[in-house]
């Protein structure tokens, strides 16, 4: 089965490092996995976007068609995708202003306030929301997403990191029932 | 010459350049220091880009390329730090040097990679038959310089120090013997070095600015010549239209392909137990 | 040792076929959407005793890598766009002059500076026919993060073995996506090294087979003391002007090529044995057109994707056999209709060629070319109407 992610927010949020970290997850599963982006000129503040497909077979076309996910960290970011979402839900900061006119499913989650008030660091807001994206999709177990961050983080902030990718895990789980639709 | 006749492809022999052109005096020159250094031919490239001049590589015996207008600097990088151990000559012109090769010059200065380049300023450009050059001086007639040249012409050899070379020299094809001395000494200097022959072309700066035969143009040439000895103790008014020779500036520094020896050493010393990853794949060849 | 799986880039995958084939000389200047390429070579290149060099443009950054091929170093650059369009000078004098180099073409959005770190695959006819003069080429277009890998490790076997400069043409969506690659275990890589000489003596290095025969090379420094120019030369290297010489030259030049197309040209496909119509598409697009041609065949359509790894020379021959059964061929590039011109110019008489261009900086999405698909089946092949941003050949 096809499951597509869409993570969107602001250039230097470091969204682009959590979709490739879930991708690689997927294939410590043993999955099949593309990550893509699209970016603009500018390294810092512009608008960002990653994809991420995953699937047990073959995958064809690399992007999100419809994506089964999309998370979203900034309100130009929420705006811009939340209007294309039909089938997947949107998991956006709770500090994004919810536009009534953007009908798919929505979960609000305090990702950024978790980064940078809970763990002192907003630099891992991008692993938290990892930690959202695993726990909401169930596409990988939690061990593995793990290691996968394990594998990718700088040497000296694995605990910070594995700190944060718990904090997003609890936040996904905490979220059943979700507190908005 | 006939001693120096085996560095030559003689089977490439006569040249094309005009009858009364400096171009052959300067080669001459170079065979010269390369013989009075006892340089293995095998080990000496010799690169040229387009132009009068760069048809000099076409008859010397070494490995030589002959590139495009401009270019030879940029090829002899890659020989250079393909092959560190390979004496690299450049032999260009004012136009292919200072023109269309302009950027490649400064960089391969700033970079003081081990190459020796040998410029032949005839302040034309003879092959396409006498436009202004980048080194026409301010005045003089050209075919694209009718009413006179408006533009101010390099130094060559302050703007190679300028950017880096750490061997700089100019003479001209009059005086042969410190020509020689210049270029012996430039192929000794590790790093950049810039050796600018100021050469006559009869044929067209002669014959357009009135300049007359080959011999008259060889004596305007010296008459403008002062040794940079000699200037260092003349008035400044004597200096008037004249320009230096001599060795004008020699200052050894690091030269680049063994920098970058340097670091691929000091790089596989730190990865020498690195083995894995994606990379592995490249262990295979070579 | 095991093979490797991991999740890599495209840029990435170049970089690593271009190691696995021997790579150990890099020149290049940065631009988008090709720099990771540069990053990389910088970096992986001095553990192996290799060497890169960021030189002051990409026409120094071409050159250098000629330079550094002629002492036998397998050498290779990587650039975009405007980077491409300087170097075509040089890429004409390593066809001529027989030097093998590897050049990865990273397509972005242009003419000129374009939209940077968007893609497009409008260089086809650029990496075809860019430099002056007629010449030999070979481009490959990887159609994934894997044959990244694959292509850039061939594009040095074709190299070095035809002694021909060739282009790697990816695009901005290939050279930044990331995919699962399996990379083949080392030990089964056998790179292609040019021929080489035995003794300096009576070395005529540019001596071969007038019917596209490829001469022996020797390397700089090894005492064969050769002269190579970008004038026309006869067969011991010395500039010639004669009519004779030059003929025999460039059609030497064109055999060599010409004469080899079923060793050089590779494609891949699907459904291509029944189609009724036929997707031709290469690189990023073909990701699009290959989830079309599933969906429609899904539905009962007869369509089949037809994948050039190889664009120059194009694989004419296997095209003309689809062409046979295919009434219709659709043909979705990032441009506004190149390579259907090489579709046109193989198959135009048998079937329909619908051009299918996008030019906003975007991938295809599957349904666009899905649309285009159908449009033509709803005609039964070979209707007058066409899809949407469709237009017929004849």
């Amino acid at each position: 089965m096809r499951v597509e992610f869409r993570l969107s927010g602001s250039g230097g949020q470091g969204l682009l490092l959590a979709g490739i970290v879930l991708a690689e997850a997927a294939i410590l599963e043993g999955k099949n996995a593309v990550q893509t982006q699209s970016y603009g000129p500018e390294a810092r503040g512009g608008s960002s976007k990653a994809e991420v497909v995953i699937s047990d077979d073959d995958i064809d076309y690399p992007k999100a068609t419809d994506p089964d996910f999309l998370l979203a960290l900034t309100s130009e970011a929420y705006r811009t995708y939340g209007r294309l979402m039909g089938k997947g839900t949107i998991i956006v900061d709770s500090s994004v202003p919810l536009d009534p006119a953007i009908a798919a499913k929505t979960v609000t989650l305090p990702i950024l306030k978790t980064a940078a008030v809970d763990l002192g660091k907003k630099v891992v807001a991008n692993i938290v929301a990892l930690g959202v994206l695993g726990g909401l999709s169930g596409i990988v177990s939690d061990a593995i997403l793990e290691r996968a961050v394990l594998a990718r983080v700088p040497k000296g902030t694995e605990d910070l990191n594995v700190k944060a990718l718990r904090a997003g895990i609890a936040l996904a789980k905490g979220e059943t029932p979700p507190e908005s639709c | 010459m006939s001693e120096f006749l085996s560095y030559f492809r003689q089977d490439r022999l006569p040249h094309i350049w005009c009858p009364g052109c400096g171009h052959g005096t300067v080669t001459g020159a170079l065979v010269r220091a390369i013989d009075r250094l006892g340089l293995d031919k095998n080990k000496v490239c010799v690169v040229s880009g387009i132009g009068c001049s760069s048809r000099a590589v076409g008859y010397l015996d070494f490995d030589t390329l002959h590139t495009a207008h401009g270019r030879a600097l940029a090829f002899a990088t890659g020989i250079k730090m393909a092959r560190p151990d390979l004496k690299v000559i450049v032999m260009t012109g004012d136009g292919d040097c200072t023109a269309i090769g302009g950027n490649h010059f400064i960089h391969a200065a700033r970079r003081n990679i081990g190459i020796t380049t040998i410029v032949m300023n005839n302040e034309t450009y003879g092959m396409t038959s006498g436009q202004f050059s980048p080194m026409t001086p301010k005045g003089m007639l050209g075919t694209t310089a009718p009413y006179g040249n408006v533009e101010r012409s390099f130094d060559l050899c302050e703007l190679a120090k300028a950017a880096g070379a750490t061997y700089v020299g100019r003479s001209t094809s009059y005086h042969v013997p410190l020509l020689i001395d210049l270029i012996e000494k430039a192929l000794q200097n590790d790093g950049f070095s810039v050796v600018e022959a100021v050469t006559q072309c009869p044929t067209y700066l002669g014959r357009k600015n009135k300049l007359g035969d080959a011999v008259q143009l060889l004596n305007w040439i010296k008459d403008q010549a002062v040794n940079v000895k000699a200037a260092a103790v003349m008035p400044k008014e004597k200096l008037e239209g004249k320009f230096l020779i001599g060795e004008l500036h020699n200052g050894p520094a690091p030269e680049y392909s063994a920098e970058y020896g340097e670091l691929i050493a000091r790089v596989q010393r730190s990865f020498e137990n690195v083995k894995g990853g994606l990379w592995e794949c490249a262990s295979n060849s070579d | 040792m095991p093979k490797t799986v991991k999740l890599m880039q495209g840029n990435e995958a170049c970089t690593a076929g271009a190691l696995a084939a021997g790579l150990r000389f890099y020149a290049g200047y940065p631009i988008t959407p090709s720099t990771e390429i540069a990053e990389l070579c910088a970096e992986e290149l001095p553990k192996m005793g290799g060497c890169f060099v960021q030189m002051e443009d990409e026409i120094g950054s071409i050159a250098a890598i000629i330079g550094a091929s002629l002492t036998g170093k397998k050498a290779m650059t990587a650039t975009s766009g405007p980077g491409f369009s300087l170097m075509q000078e040089c890429l004409g004098y390593a066809s001529l002059c027989e030097v093998p180099i590897v050049i990865v073409n990273v397509q972005r959005m242009g003419p000129s500076t374009g939209m940077p770190t968007s893609p497009a695959q409008a260089d086809v006819m650029q990496a075809r026919w860019g430099t002056h003069g007629d010449h030999s080429i070979i481009v490959l277009a990887p159609g994934n993060v894997r044959e990244c890998f694959e292509l850039t490790l061939r594009a040095f076997d074709l190299a070095e073995k035809y002694r021909v400069p060739v282009i790697v043409l990816t695009d901005e969506v290939i050279g930044h996506m990331r995919e699962k690659v399996e990379l083949p275990d080392p030990r089964d890589i056998r790179p292609f090294n040019r021929a080489a000489p035995r003794s300096p003596a009576g070395y005529k290095p540019y001596a071969a087979d007038p019917d596209g025969g490829v001469p022996l090379m020797a390397p700089f420094g090894a005492g064969y003391r050769w002269h190579v120019t970008g004038l026309f030369h006869d067969e011991t290297g010395a500039p010639s002007g004669k009519s004779d010489v030059a003929d025999k030259l460039i059609r030497r030049l064109d055999a060599k090529i010409e004469n080899n197309v079923d060793d050089i040209c590779e494609f891949s496909g699907e459904g291509l044995e029944d189609c009724e119509i036929a997707v031709v598409a290469f690189g990023s697009s073909a990701m699009s057109a290959l989830s079309a041609v599933r969906r429609a065949r899904k539905e009962g359509v007869k369509a089949g994707l037809f994948r050039p790894k190889t664009i120059w020379p194009f694989p004419a021959k296997a095209l003309r056999e689809v062409a046979l059964h295919a009434k219709t061929i659709v043909v979705p590039e990032m441009n506004l209709g190149q390579l259907a011109l090489e579709v046109e110019r193989i198959a135009g008489c048998s079937s329909k060629v619908v051009k299918l261009g996008k030019v906003n900086g975007e991938l295809f999405r599957p349904e666009e070319v899905y649309a285009a698909i159908m449009g033509e089946a709803d005609n039964g092949g070979t209707g007058q109407g066409s899809a949407k941003a469709g237009e017929g050949a004849k």
